[in-house]
């Protein structure tokens, strides 16, 4: 191999992904049209594949394209994270698209060019990538959210989804232009040079806001979340557990680079909007969830809570803070796919069920099930000893030792908020009296919710790893 | 003290015995029947290694003793467990309710049996662990985990309120220990570990003790309950299921006394003496209005829960003081509580389980029908009264003697709650027990069986023993509680000297 292409070594797992992607697509167009799951575990097989390309990279910190790619520790942890999703993310979803006569191939490549954006999100290092690997990542979004293009509810999700996140892209693009004319550079490198020193001006900030909102849309953080309910609930429900995940990793991954890689000049004025959007996510996600009645819109405005307890890390402004976000990522991750595991397992007559009151008496009728999803759910919550805890655990610890009080203060007390609606759920399972009962789940979905629920269990048994892998990455930011 | 984990055995034998009744298959009668002798032989066999525990333990020494240590999250935040005389015998109390709860729920449980022993089990863990952590984190976690377990409890096997109630329970206890947890962290960060020796030894600053007291204090004074913050239990009492409410009255409150001594206290001297008096005001107004409340009750479950809450304020109130009866009396005062209020509780279950009521009014003459049950539900009001010659009176006796030498206004208002006690109480037994029996519903009710008089003769024997004889219960505590005194009074002297030395300089 000549020197030039090996330059372009540390993006070999994206490389790879795209080509495999449309080798995909190849092969589903060439085969027959009937349903079937092969693409599906093609597409899984690819990812497990990329995933292997990613940690066994070994240089540390290498810079592509005059520094518009920068891959590193901190672009590994949020990769492998981000792979694990979206591999999760299919397995879950070949009952319910078959269920819902839509199991075409079409699903497993646009998840993965989906993956090739969000990967390349947690590795862009100049605003041109930036808007060019979140635009990759957002359109396979848009499509998936309307890929029950038959079903009124999912098309309109699409719309909704799609006119919105135009919107929120022309935020963002503002702001980058903004930036630039007031840097005179896209580079994150340039744009802290062009920050130190001299005094920066009101029109950068401007910028800095703009860039800040059209991120915030995307992780569905208050005040721009109102997207997510409808969304939520509209999009198939392995859309929706794939946009829960992978999707706000890769958002927040591009949001720390552009925070702490681009902007740490200013970062008196970005903590200012974080906490607030924090704060807010963390009020609005608590109190909105309480009259929910359908279980994904209440996991809608349970991961708006969840952005805003990510941010309290975030805020924070130092490496403590980012190895909470981190682990909080890594933890909910797990979580929200076991979750929805258990909503697609909420199958009656073949009919999907979604309303909470559907749950009545699980614990009679299905008792293994009523327990990880009891359990998913008071993780969610952050009662110890379970995964969910942790979280908590990292990013509150971090906004003590940052000396913001009374943010970790708001932050607990909008958790026991935010344990009045988990419990609702659990009271639902485990004291009311059953109706009927579901149809067995498929042995795919049960994988996935024995793995989530494994993890979020027994995680307590040896917390170490992960938070030493979080600091690890989160130290090749600063 | 040879090297097999005695501590650790202790906390995780319930939890295997969860485990095999776990795998047991099959909805039937006979399930049902194997679960709960599974979860008895557990909890027995619990208990008998806990009374090693007892046997082996070093009462001359205020050390921790048992002491257990392995890595897990990092070097500063450790598995470490131990137990010194402050929590030896809440362990040994923790394990001899356990088997006595199984026995009293052996009938009166009769739906979702092996969900109801898991839970009872996996609480066992959770509460043996809470008193032998040495480390903030791991006690947070024991503390809090423990929640679970208690609101499936109450609110699968509870009465007609039980959502309320069990919603009501979680979320206060909730509220109070997320704030507890935030001073973990602050003290973690400036400590450099959660190790609780370590911390004992550390002098947080002055101003910052006061903080860490208050967070504390909103965890501890909700888990106790103390007045105003005690609304909680009389709902979750009433609701929960006859086991449930002994451990709760016998075992979780203790968990708010057992703090203040663990932690608020010795960490936290210089806050704990500026305000040791609003303790004192909150455990009075608990122990005159609670005491007042319980006898408005018409229902018996609550009347025993209120007169806890006035119990528990003689606890707060004796820890208070700091002296050395106090501190010792709020203990035995604790310790007894947790089985004399325990075993009251039994003996409205033992009624409830045959008439389906708590009214006081659907009961009267009792004695007639059942000599033996009234004979054991005189025993324990006594020693709820605080009868001399009863445990209650032990503790009642030392934390007013603590009280006379600290403040003696508190010591008088509290002394008048013991009156209060005594009416409330018995004027309860007179109106269930006594009297003539002219309810025809009670006309054929049977006196204890067999397997309520092995639940309940323990405990009759235990009240009247260490009533009697209080020294086996004194003994490990002494120097425990000398220490802590010591340490406590010394680090206020030194706090008082730097002052003075301060005011000396600025002038």
């Amino acid at each position: 191999m000549s020197d030039a292409l090996l330059e372009y070594a540390p993006l070999l797992p994206e490389i790879f992904l795209a080509v495999a992607a449309i080798l995909l697509l190849m092969y589903g167009v060439f085969t027959t049209d009937a349903p079937k799951e092969s693409p599906g575990w093609l597409a899984v097989l690819m990812l497990i594949a990329t995933g292997a390309l990613v940690v066994t990279q070994d240089f540390g910190t290498a810079q592509l394209f005059d520094g518009a790619i920068t891959v590193d520790d901190f672009a590994r942890f949020m990769k492998v994270l981000i792979l694990i999703g979206s591999g999760l993310a299919i397995i879950l979803s070949f009952d319910f698209l078959r269920d819902a006569k839509i199991l075409k191939f079409e699903y497993p490549v646009l998840i993965l060019l989906c993956t090739v954006g969000m990967m390349l999100m947690a590795s862009s290092n100049n605003l041109i990538s930036l808007y060019l690997s979140l635009e990759l990542q957002s359109l396979a979004i848009y499509v998936l959210a309307a890929f029950n293009r038959d079903n009124v509810l999912s098309s309109e999700a699409g719309l909704k989804y799609f006119v919105l996140g135009a919107l929120s892209s022309g935020l963002l693009l503002y702001g980058c232009s903004l930036v630039y004319g007031f840097t005179g550079t896209t580079a994150y490198a340039g744009i802290v040079a062009a920050l130190a020193g001299s005094e920066h001006s009101v029109g950068l900030v401007f910028g800095l806001v703009f860039v800040l909102a059209g991120i915030a849309f995307k992780l569905s953080a208050v005040p721009f979340h109102m997207w997510t309910p409808d969304v939520y609930q509209g999009a198939p429900t392995p859309v929706t557990a794939f946009m829960a995940s992978a999707p706000k990793v890769a958002a927040f991954a591009m949001l720390i680079r552009v925070v702490f890689d681009a902007f740490p000049g200013v970062a008196g004025d970005w903590q200012q909007i974080i906490i607030a959007v924090s704060v807010a996510s963390m009020v609005i996600g608590a109190f909105a969830a309480i009259g929910q009645r359908n279980i994904k819109r209440l996991m809608a405005y349970s991961s708006i809570g969840h952005v805003g307890y990510a941010l309290v890390g975030l805020s924070t402004g130092t490496p403590e803070g980012v190895s909470g976000v981190l682990v909080y990522l890594a933890i909910y991750v797990a979580m929200t796919l076991g979750s929805f595991a258990c909503i697609i397992a909420m199958k009656r007559d073949g009919v999907q069920m979604e309303d909470i009151s559907a749950l009545a008496g699980l614990s009679r009728t299905k008792p293994m099930l009523a327990f990880l999803l009891a359990m998913l759910l008071f993780s969610l919550a952050g009662i110890p000893p379970l995964a969910g805890f942790f979280a908590k655990f990292y990013v509150f610890l971090a906004a003590i030792k940052a000396g913001y009080y009374w943010l970790a203060v708001v932050g607990v007390v909008t958790s026991v908020v935010g344990a009045f609606y988990y419990l609702a759920i659990i009271k639902t399972i485990y004291f009311d009296e059953p109706t009927a009962t579901f149809e067995p789940m498929s042995a795919k979905v049960m994988f996935v919710l024995a793995l989530s629920g494994i993890f979020t269990l027994f995680y307590f048994i040896a917390p170490g790893p992960l938070v030493a892998a979080a600091e690890s990455a989160a130290r090749s930011l600063f | 003290m040879t090297g097999w984990p005695i501590l650790s055995t202790i906390i995780f034998l319930p939890l295997v015995g969860a485990l095999f009744i776990l795998v047991l298959r099959g909805d039937d009668e006979a399930a049902f029947r194997n679960a709960r002798y599974i979860a008895l032989w557990t909890t027995i066999i619990t208990f008998v290694v806990s009374l090693l525990i007892w046997r082996d333990f070093d009462s001359a020494s205020a050390d921790f003793q048992f002491v257990e240590k392995h890595d897990w999250i990092s070097g500063t935040i450790t598995y470490h467990i131990g137990v010194d005389g402050i929590s030896m015998l809440f362990v040994i109390l923790t394990t001899l309710l356990m088997p006595l709860c199984i026995l009293a729920s052996w009938q009166s449980i009769g739906t979702r049996v092996k969900e109801y022993m898991i839970a009872f089990l996996v609480l066992e863990t959770l509460m043996i662990g809470v008193f032998c952590a040495l480390d903030l984190v791991v006690f947070y976690l024991f503390f809090e985990g423990g929640l679970i377990p208690m609101f499936v409890i109450i609110g699968v096997w509870g009465g007609k309120r039980r959502v309320y109630a069990s919603f009501k329970f979680f979320l206060y206890t909730l509220l109070g220990s997320v704030l507890m947890l935030l001073a973990i962290m602050a003290m973690y960060l400036q400590a450099g570990t959660t190790d609780i020796p370590a911390l004992l030894a550390f002098d947080f600053p002055a101003n910052m003790q006061t903080w860490l007291w208050l967070a504390f204090f909103a965890s501890f004074a909700v888990k106790m309950p103390m007045w105003p913050v005690h609304t909680w239990l009389p709902d979750a009492h009433v609701e929960a299921p006859t086991a449930g409410s002994v451990i709760l009255a016998g075992v979780l409150l203790k968990m708010g006394g057992y703090g203040f001594l663990r932690f608020s206290i010795p960490m936290f001297p210089l806050a704990s003496a500026d305000l040791a008096p609003l303790v004192f005001s909150l455990s009075v107004i608990a122990i005159i209005y609670t005491s007042l409340v319980a006898f408005a009750q018409e229902d018996i479950k609550k009347l025993i829960a209120y007169s806890s809450v006035a119990h528990m304020g003689f606890v707060t109130m004796g820890i208070f003081t700091l002296t050395t009866q106090g501190v010792q009396g709020g203990i035995f005062q604790m310790l007894s509580h947790g089985i004399v209020s325990g075993a009251l509780f039994l003996c409205v279950g033992v009624i409830y389980d045959r008439m389906h009521t708590r009214e006081i009014a659907a009961y009267g003459g009792l004695a007639d029908r059942m000599p033996l049950y009234a004979f054991a539900f005189m025993v324990f009001t006594m020693a709820n009264v605080g009868l001399p010659g009863t445990s209650g009176f032990v503790g009642e006796f030392l934390s007013l003697t603590g009280a006379f030498k600290a403040n003696s206004w508190v010591a008088l208002f509290a002394t008048s709650g013991v009156i209060l006690s005594a009416a409330y109480a018995l004027w309860l037994y007179r109106r269930v027990v006594f009297g003539k029996l002219e309810k025809p519903s009670l006309a054929g009710i049977l006196d204890l069986s067999p397997r309520e008089i092995i639940v309940l003769a323990p405990l009759v024997v235990l009240t009247i023993l260490f009533g009697i004889y209080p020294k086996p219960l004194m003994d490990p505590t002494t120097a425990s509680v000398n220490k802590l005194i010591a340490d406590y009074n010394k680090d206020v002297a030194m706090a008082a000297e730097r002052r003075l030395a301060h005011v000396a300089e600025v002038k």
